[in-house]
């Protein structure tokens, strides 16, 4: 009985299955399976070519002691803090003003947002440009008089990674708005009465009765700027490709030089495996008080 | 008690107001203060976004000797199409001198099969997801839509080796399904939020119909579902356009991709720095994904807001 049944559990909805396949095998090989071969490999001697050598911690050990690395965390920190900070108050602020029911919000909304389609090499070279020293910002103010004004983020290592940061904003605070303006739609215009009614002022209301009640879309731009910050490379590649020195450095600009150009892959996969932690530490509370509670996603 | 006779006068009092004066919101002066706060605001942060646009524009009509003297701010005196010449046909990446016109086709040819691809894969999964589900197929969306997160830098080496292996390491049909891997997720859940959201009945009808799981889904489910296949296309030609990481790691310099010819281009050390060509270059590179933004105009922003929802 049982086994006249079996064939007919496997090949009942085979179309389905058979359209999931690429669903499965990117699931399963790329996402899992590359990620625990990279895990593994990381454990290697690995040079020039992947072997299963196994050297226990030791590019853990090798790359924590490596000023590079160190530098690229140090400066993910500093860019990863300040760019959730700004992007959330400016998308937010932005947003607010927008929904003031003004006119021409649409040629507001579309100025805001049009960075947001250029990539990060185009983002990355046009404020190159922008804050070259000799023609850009600081020659123009001294030019007007002020001789002794210094802008040059991206020739002093003290400062280059607010250098990026201005690029990164002006590109991303877009669409945070738009994430925002859409939260803020979605408010029952009886909240704003019953606030007006009680007497609250506007900054009270925003700041006491609308966020709290914007949680989830504060969590959704939360976790896109989260992961837009540990893939942060394109944008230093082309504004400063890591200088002056190594001052601008980022993790995922390590793990990209030392996999293709120190040919010392056992390092490229320690530091992604590290990326990867950093990942899971973010990732796994949020799925869980996303996706634990419920039983169908 | 006393609470209530205090409020009462007041409340007939404005009730009364209102049925004898004029009737809908007070007008507002157009220059009150808060409108000046307002716009002014506004206009002054749009301004700081047009900024590098409108650099870039006037760096790029101008002649190297005006940008040595003058501002970056100040129109060009002389207007010049020459960079833009130079830098489509013969600006030079260090490797060669054929400009970044070599980048865009490749970028065509890469950009054009992986969102038909992408878009063809992710539609049937979704659609699987939605109306077909199988035991564990939610399993395999949830670490879909997990792996989406994994930074790229985790996966790109095992990638190279299975593309090795399958010989297309370095060869545009490989970028092609890597674009197809990576917008699986985002893409997936797109089009499974959009047909679940389609009426059961529909769907319903068309089995008692007899039609079966391809027939309903190129006679049902794809006409009824044009409005999101545009959002796909948008999301999906912007971003593959705009990508440097998987152009830079799969492909050989004949095959580069154009954002990765562009920052070639500007950032080879050789030679003296033509800021002018540089600058016309970059906008030819970030012209397809505005020319798409400022058509597309509302679908956009539908597009990376859908893209940004949850499931």
């Amino acid at each position: 009985m049982s086994k006249s049944e079996r064939p007919n559990q496997l090949f009942r909805n085979l179309n389905a299955k058979v359209a999931s396949i690429p669903m499965v095998l990117t699931a399963v090989v790329i996402f899992v399976g590359g990620s625990a071969w990279t895990v593994l490999y990381s454990f290697t001697n690995s040079k020039l070519l992947p072997r299963l050598n196994f050297v226990g911690l030791d590019q853990y050990y090798r790359l924590w002691s490596t000023p590079r690395w160190l530098v690229s965390i140090e400066n993910l920190l500093v860019y990863g803090v300040l760019s959730l900070v700004f992007s959330l108050v400016i998308g937010f602020v932005l947003a607010a003003l927008l929904d003031q029911k003004i006119r021409f919000e649409d040629t507001f909304r579309t100025i805001f947002l049009y960075p947001f389609a250029l990539s990060f090499i185009v983002t990355g070279l046009v404020w190159q440009w922008l804050l070259n020293p000799e023609f850009g910002i600081q020659g123009v103010v001294r030019g007007l008089g002020w001789e002794s004004f210094n802008f040059d983020p991206l020739y002093n290592s003290d400062i280059v990674i607010y250098g990026i940061l201005i690029a990164a904003l002006w590109q991303g605070t877009g669409l945070i708005m738009c994430l925002m303006l859409a939260g803020l739609r979605g408010i029952d215009e009886d909240i704003w009465k019953a606030a007006r009614v009680d007497g609250i002022p506007t900054l009270k209301t925003y700041l006491f009765i609308i966020i709290p009640m914007m949680r989830p879309v504060f969590i959704t731009a939360l976790v896109i700027i989260a992961a837009g910050i540990v893939k942060v490379y394109d944008l230093v590649v082309a504004q400063t490709s890591g200088g002056p020195g190594i001052a601008s450095e980022v993790p995922a600009k390590y793990v990209y030089d030392y996999m293709f150009f120190a040919q010392n892959l056992g390092q490229g996969f320690a530091a992604s495996t590290m990326m990867l932690l950093s990942v899971v530490v973010v990732i796994v509370p949020w799925a869980y008080l996303e996706f634990g509670g419920k039983k169908r996603v | 008690m006393s609470d209530l006779a205090v409020s009462l006068p007041a409340g007939t009092g404005s009730i009364g107001l209102e049925a004898s004066g004029p009737r809908g919101p007070k007008p507002r002066h157009v220059f009150s203060r808060r409108n000046i706060f307002l716009y002014g605001t506004l206009i002054l942060v749009a301004l700081y976004y047009l900024l590098p646009l409108y650099v870039m524009v006037v760096t790029s009509l101008k002649g190297m000797p005006e940008i040595r003297l003058g501002n970056i701010f100040s129109p060009p005196l002389e207007i010049t199409f020459e960079p833009w010449v130079k830098a489509w046909s013969s600006a030079c990446t260090g490797l060669n001198c054929d400009g970044l016109s070599r980048g865009f086709w490749n970028s065509v040819r890469i950009t054009i099969p992986s969102v038909i691809l992408s878009i063809a894969i992710a539609s049937v999964n979704g659609y699987a997801l939605a109306n077909w589900r199988f035991k564990g197929a939610d399993t395999f969306f949830v670490i879909l839509i997990v792996g989406a997160f994994i930074p790229y830098q985790v996966m790109i080496y095992p990638i190279v080796i299975i593309l090795r292996e399958i010989g297309l390491y370095g060869s545009l049909s490989g970028l092609v399904i890597v674009h197809s891997i990576f917008g699986m997720p985002i893409l997936t859940l797109l089009f499974r939020n959009y047909f679940s959201s389609m009426p059961e009945e529909l769907f319903r009808a068309a089995r008692v119909d007899g039609a079966g799981f391809w027939g309903i889904y190129f006679r049902i489910m794809l006409p009824m579902s044009l409005p999101i296949f545009v959002v796909a296309i948008i999301l999906q030609v912007t971003g593959i356009w705009n990508d440097f990481l998987f152009g830079v790691v799969y492909t050989r310099p004949d095959t580069y991709p154009m954002t990765v010819q562009l920052n070639n281009i500007v950032n080879s050390v050789q030679g003296v720095k033509e800021y002018n060509v540089n600058m016309a270059a970059t906008i030819l590179t970030g012209l397809v994904p505005l020319v798409v933004y400022f058509v597309s105009g509302k679908l956009f922003v539908r597009g990376i807001a859908a893209g940004a929802v949850k499931g």
